[in-house]
């Protein structure tokens, strides 16, 4: 070797490297994308959400409101009892694209549509939310149906700070009106927590 | 650095020289570990360490027609809390001929009225009333103030059209 050009042997250090990109690799969750941007609110609560069994209701800046639920299997069940409750046959592969999607926003008459689309077609759509109105709630379906078809699942209501109150007051009566008594609202880390805030 | 020296067929060429000139098996790793760290680092990047957190709240059940009557609350204890449009709280105590006050959410606002009552009146009940044109985000810290400053009893109720009658005729 020539004389004057130090070389260090990296053999550890790239060990080291590729250790740690195995471990991020494999830890890493892809973050699902939601059809709407959701801003939480803040708070000093310290309790983390759960990891699974969680039914997420979305509550955009517009007042649309949007349903999710985790687990393919729970998803795939879910969709059926929905079908048979609104007589809607869903093909196999209908199923399967609901499975593997996340919130969806589009009412029952248009859910099969939706599906038949292309994942890039379905990311264009503008989903006009799930209807919440006392006349036609179907949020109230979805959350029954969901519950059935996963007997563990935590509810957990994720709204935009400038939500409107009157959607939030649907969507809580809705849960009231089906003896769902205990939620839990998404909200961010409070900026210096102990501390009293400033606004 | 990166010299792979043909190896193989090293023993053809000159039988006993093959000793002295010693292949290298050093390999340049330079460029593997530029790929290793800029994985490395967009991983680290794209994880999300901080998981939401989550506010737990439990809501009254819908009262059954044949539910015994609730017990009665003295009106001197209760604090009703309005959530205004524009961040505003109007806050008030007592039900009859009540005194509206107006306040925000700072750290001087309504944790300084909610500490003061607290102190005032031990057996305090809050009403929090999130008028129509309040925002989630009133709400959220609502009961976020509440957690702060434990307050135990708290409901959140409906809006009448009394207390829409008395901020309107406030003028705060």
């Amino acid at each position: 070797m020539a004389k004057g050009t130090p070389t260090i042997d990296m053999t550890p250090m790239v060990d080291l490297a590729f250790l740690l990109v195995t471990f991020f690799m494999l830890t890493a969750t892809a973050i699902p994308d939601e059809p709407v941007a959701v801003d939480t609110p803040s708070s000093i609560s310290e309790i983390k959400i759960p990891e699974n069994n969680v039914l997420t209701i979305t509550i955009g800046k517009d007042s649309r409101v949007f349903f999710n639920v985790d687990g393919q299997y729970t998803r795939a069940a879910l969709l059926k009892s929905m079908g048979d409750l609104y007589g809607v046959q869903f093909t196999p592969e209908e199923t399967h694209a609901f499975a593997v999607i996340s919130s969806v926003g589009v009412p029952m008459g248009g859910l099969k549509q939706f599906l038949n689309l292309k994942p890039e077609q379905r990311k264009a759509v503008e989903q006009p939310g799930i209807p919440v109105d006392s006349a036609h709630n179907e949020l109230a379906d979805w959350v029954l149906q969901a519950r059935l078809a996963n007997r563990q699942l935590r509810i957990a209501i994720k709204g935009d700070r400038d939500a409107e109150y009157p959607v939030v007051k649907k969507v809580i009566n809705t849960m009231i009106d089906r003896k769902v008594n205990r939620f839990n609202l998404i909200t961010g880390m409070e900026q210096g927590a102990a501390a009293p805030k400033e606004k | 650095m990166a010299e792979i020296q043909g190896g193989g067929d090293d023993k053809k060429k000159k039988g006993g020289k093959v000793r002295s000139k010693k292949s290298s098996t050093r390999i340049d790793m330079t460029p593997m570990v530029d790929l290793a760290f800029l994985l490395l680092t967009f991983f680290v990047m794209t994880t999300t360490l901080n998981k939401p957190q989550t506010m737990e709240i439990t809501m009254p059940e819908k009262p059954k027609p044949d539910d015994p009557e609730p017990p009665k609350v003295n009106e001197r204890d209760v604090l009703t809390i309005v959530l205004g449009e524009n961040d505003k709280v109007y806050w008030y105590t007592g039900i009859t001929d009540p005194k509206i006050e107006v306040t925000n959410f700072s750290a001087t606002g309504i944790r300084k009225v909610l500490q003061q009552k607290k102190n005032e009146v031990p057996k305090l009940v809050v009403l929090i009333k999130p008028s129509d044109k309040s925002k989630y985000k009133n709400m959220v810290d609502i009961l976020d103030e509440m957690n702060i400053s434990v307050i135990q009893r708290y409901a959140m109720v409906d809006i009448t059209p009394t207390d829409e009658e008395l901020i309107k005729d406030s003028q705060l």
